[in-house]
């Protein structure tokens, strides 16, 4: 183990620890873009600058190793500067519509620009001009909003494995998009909206949650997807009893916030204005509605009216491991064994 | 799965079989695309260019349908090139050399002759999979969904074990299970043969078990598998049946059949979120509450038992399955009082040795649990079989390759597998009704070769009629590498194309899976 000091106080962490990661264990708050613990750190956004005794430059906390007897602070006047003029560097280059913005409330820039006190830039050039890209059905691209911390480019590469999107071009030019500058359809992309939950700005809007709720607004419920059998953990975001956003759950030991298509943008079949909403009963080869009691009644009637050797249920590979199990008790209690479900198919 | 999906990261050599990851179980194909950049050995074995054989060092494209000869291939080169777990065969298995007698004849020459596949590749994967330290097999219905499914799995379980790779971190025999809550419906014993956590139905312990503890009487012989039950409706024997979220009108091997047998029943109840193919057959139809809309437990396919929570109310008047399944019990004359999900549930660890330790506490606390989990203080089992198999010895069983129960012929020249894809899911019930993605693939897309393309003068996006000796639908064509010649390629997704009008449903005589990865088929252009 190694000791450091951090703003006066004392942390012992392993010798392969950066100074961000000491920090997170004394609980003290350092800001970050570019960085993600499942991710390459690049040290590329330089937001995480601390301050080290003996040392003249400021250093970037998520990719400095940490060093025996190492005194670090994270909050000195030279620190607060530098992180300021960052800022104030992207916000040079950044539309402020934060009032319309879905980001609000949940965005980095906007939290650290409040932190630091900086609501508009001193620098004045040119801006970014690009148009959006609306072309998929399951989220926007803003390049204009983009602030090039990498998060998404790094997730798709080493994440997913699609390797759909890179930076291309240098300094004020950069961009991340595909290879040959198409639209997501065209690439290896597969959706899976990765790229969207780590993205720390507005750049990429998940189209299911425009205009559905500010993220303050949004109720919090863990739960397992409905889909394969991978069984990833979801977050899924709820307003006035819809789902408004759904995230990977990175407290899951299954996916660990990793998610696909599906899980990601695929839960609004709940909504759709075809689920079933009151028991039918056929008459004359047409569906009637009936009340719960009436078509109960009905179905155990027919139940009770056969041999168990002559009664069949299939069981749901979607349903509930309770239900399926009522499911079988149901039958069994009824005198048959000829109970199956599609696992086979 | 005897492996967790946390363990693949860390394997030596992935030997993907038969299982279109990237596509049916996206985030497993993360993990071993992951694990592939970080220098495991990745082997893929498929009739298909998948997207996994992009990322694969070795991809071996065989013929549909000769998953065994291969298998025996690989486990001919381990026993002639000295690659044999001495130890492990001797320690942990039996039937050794029954099994060694009947893959002397797999030379890699030979099972090139059968599969299509080079003998050298052949002799490389077997040495990336047995010099691994830890090796792991995949595989998903690509491999059960043969008539000679249940031999591929055994011919699996002879090559994992001839090397030692079982009951270690990391090395195991892993099929990947399809939906959900799969799994789950499994160890729930939604089985004709066995009550929950397996316990067989004519067993005299588990048969007074169950029946002292539910107070019924219960029935000792085991009843029909899903395809008896169709054929038993058929036959007149089954009069009454009740379908809870399945849709066997779409999913099931040679609709025709199914169809007619689902319009004969005398009565069909049918409980679902959407008026499915199935439902829409019904004498009555139950609305029943979705995912989000109840609380429960989902068993993953690694055997996680996890936490399903309540996000919204269901629509309507739909009931969650377990309201209804209570209620229909007290008008039949059960006495069941359940207040809720974790009464049932502390009833199934009750009466299931596997899941005895597993409570909705300790998953609330501790994020999910693997069974077995035998008792309120053990961890759960991240992978099986750590230092014996549950009927003790590791059996070999001889394995011989049968071509598949339908070969193409003059009549039908192409061979068609199915599968799913990544959008879409099962039979559509809820993906179709996705706005984002119904919009994003509306349509199935038939994937043909480009020298069938050109030999049957299609184009790309043409409208074609494929038949079988089933039946026929109508499907655009995609002409794409992805499938060599000869093959046809269609989901089971779309009810507008339903492949199961045309797939066989001759089943593996053991586990009774219908063969829907083979049969053979012609195609003819259509007018739109
Ligand atoms: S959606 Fe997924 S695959 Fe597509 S660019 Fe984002 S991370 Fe990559
Ligand atoms: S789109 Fe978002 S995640 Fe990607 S580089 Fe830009 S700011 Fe970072
Ligand atoms: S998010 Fe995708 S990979 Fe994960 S369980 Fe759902 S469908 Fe499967
Ligand atoms: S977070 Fe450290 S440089 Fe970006």
């Amino acid at each position: 183990m190694v000791s450091l000091t951090i703003n006066g106080q004392k942390v012992e962490v392993e010798p392969e620890a950066t100074i961000l990661q000491a920090a997170e264990k004394l609980g003290i708050f350092i800001p970050t873009f570019c960085y993600d613990p499942q991710l390459t750190l690049v040290g590329a956004c330089r937001m995480c600058v601390v301050e080290v005794e003996g040392m003249r430059a400021l250093v970037a906390s998520c990719c400095t190793p940490v060093r025996d007897g190492m005194v670090v602070h994270t909050d000195t006047e030279r620190v607060r500067m530098a992180r300021e003029v960052n800022l104030n560097l992207l916000l040079a280059n950044h539309p402020l519509d934060c009032l319309t913005c879905e980001k609000n409330g949940d965005c980095r820039l906007q939290d650290y620009c409040y932190l630091y006190g900086v609501s508009e830039s001193d620098y004045k050039g040119d801006r970014k001009d690009y148009e959006l890209e609306d072309t998929n059905p399951f989220f926007i691209r803003d390049m204009n909003k983009c602030i090039l911390c990498g998060l998404c480019v790094r997730t798709c590469q080493e994440v997913n494995g699609a390797a759909a999107i890179e930076i291309m071009n240098r300094g004020f030019d950069s961009k991340v998009a595909t290879a040959f500058n198409d639209p997501l359809e065209t690439s290896p992309c597969v959706f899976c909206g990765m790229c969207v939950d780590v993205c720390p700005v507005g750049a990429l809007t998940p189209k299911q949650s425009i205009g559905k709720g500010r993220s303050y607004e949004l109720d919090t419920v863990k739960t397992v997807c409905p889909y394969c059998g991978t069984g990833c953990g979801l977050e899924l975001y709820i307003k006035n009893n819809e789902i408004v956003r759904v995230k990977g759950d990175p407290s899951s030991p299954v996916n660990r916030g990793q998610v696909c298509v599906k899980g990601h943008f695929g839960t609004d079949f709940l909504k759709n204005p075809e689920r079933l909403k009151v028991p039918l009963i056929k008459k004359n080869g047409e569906f009637v509605e009936s009340s719960w009691d009436e078509a109960l009644g009905l179905v155990a009637e027919k139940l009770k009216g056969v041999k168990g050797t002559e009664l069949a249920g299939l069981s749901s590979a979607r349903a509930t491991n309770e239900e399926n199990y009522l499911f079988q008790k149901l039958l069994r209690s009824l005198g048959t064994n000829n109970i199956d479900h599609c696992a086979r198919l | 799965m005897t492996n967790s999906i946390g363990e693949i990261e860390e394997a030596g050599t992935l030997l993907v079989i038969g299982s279109n990851t990237t596509e049916t179980h996206p985030v497993i194909g993360y993990r071993m695309k992951m694990a592939q950049r970080k220098g495991a050995s990745l082997i893929v074995v498929d009739p298909r260019r998948i997207d996994l054989a992009e990322h694969a060092d070795l991809f071996l494209q065989l013929r549909p349908g000769t998953n065994e000869a291969l298998l025996n291939g690989l486990i001919h080169v381990i026993i002639e090139e000295g690659l044999v777990d001495e130890e492990f065969v001797r320690e942990r298995t039996e039937g050794y050399a029954e099994m060694e007698a009947a893959v002397k004849k797999y030379t890699p020459e030979y099972v090139e002759g059968i599969t299509g596949v080079a003998a050298d590749d052949i002799r490389q994967a077997a040495r990336l999979y047995a010099q691994a330290e830890n090796a792991a097999i995949f595989y998903t219905m690509g491999i059960t969904q043969h008539s000679s499914g249940t031999n591929n799995v055994l011919a699996i379980a002879n090559l994992a074990m001839v090397t030692g790779n079982v009951g270690k971190r990391s090395a195991g025999v892993n099929p990947l299970r399809g939906q959900n809550n799969v799994q789950g419906a499994c160890d729930m014993g939604a089985l004709p043969n066995v009550f929950t956590g397996y316990q067989p139905v004519d067993n005299r312990d588990a048969q007074s078990k169950f029946k002292k503890d539910w107070g019924v009487k219960l029935p000792t012989v085991p009843g029909l598998t899903v395809t008896e039950i169709i054929d038993g409706i058929l036959d007149g024997k089954i009069k009454v049946l009740y379908v809870m979220g399945e849709n066997p009108a779409l999913s099931d091997a040679n609709l025709n059949h199914v169809l007619e047998a689902l319009d004969k029943v005398d009565f069909l109840v049918v409980q679902d979120i959407f008026l499915t193919e199935t439902a829409a057959r019904a004498d009555v139809v139950l609305p029943a509450a979705a995912f989000a809309e109840k609380k429960g437990t989902f068993t993953n396919t690694e055997r996680r038992v996890q936490l399903v929570r309540q996000a919204v109310n269901p629509p309507g008047d739909a009931w969650a399955d377990w309201v209804i399944l209570q209620e229909l019990a007290s008008r039949i004359g059960l006495k069941w009082n359940y207040r809720g999900p974790e009464e049932i549930f502390r009833e199934i660890a009750r009466l299931t040795p596997s899941y005895a330790g597993i409570s909705y506490e300790r998953l609330e606390k501790e994020g999910g649990l693997q069974w077995p989990c035998p008792d309120a203080g053990h961890p759960g089992t991240p992978y099986l079989h750590a230092n014996q198999f549950s009927r003790g010895k590791g059996r070999f069983t001889p394995v011989e390759y049968q071509p598949p129960a339908e070969e193409p012929d003059e009549e039908y020249p192409l061979l068609l597998t199915t599968g799913r894809s990544l959008f879409h899911y099962h039979t559509g019930t809820m993906t179709r009704r996705s706005g984002a993605i119904d919009s994003f693939k509306p349509e199935e897309l038939a994937q043909i070769s480009r020298e069938d393309a050109q030999k049957f003068g299609i184009g790309d996006g043409d409208l074609v009629k494929v038949t079988s000796r089933r039946g026929d639908v109508k499907v655009r064509v995609q002409v794409t590498e992805i499938v060599p010649p000869g093959v046809v390629f269609m989901t089971f997704h779309f009810h507008e194309a339903a492949v199961n009008r045309l797939t066989s449903n001759k089943v593996d005589p053991i586990a009774k899976i219908p063969e829907y990865k083979v049969c053979a088929v012609k195609l003819e252009k259509v007018a739109p």
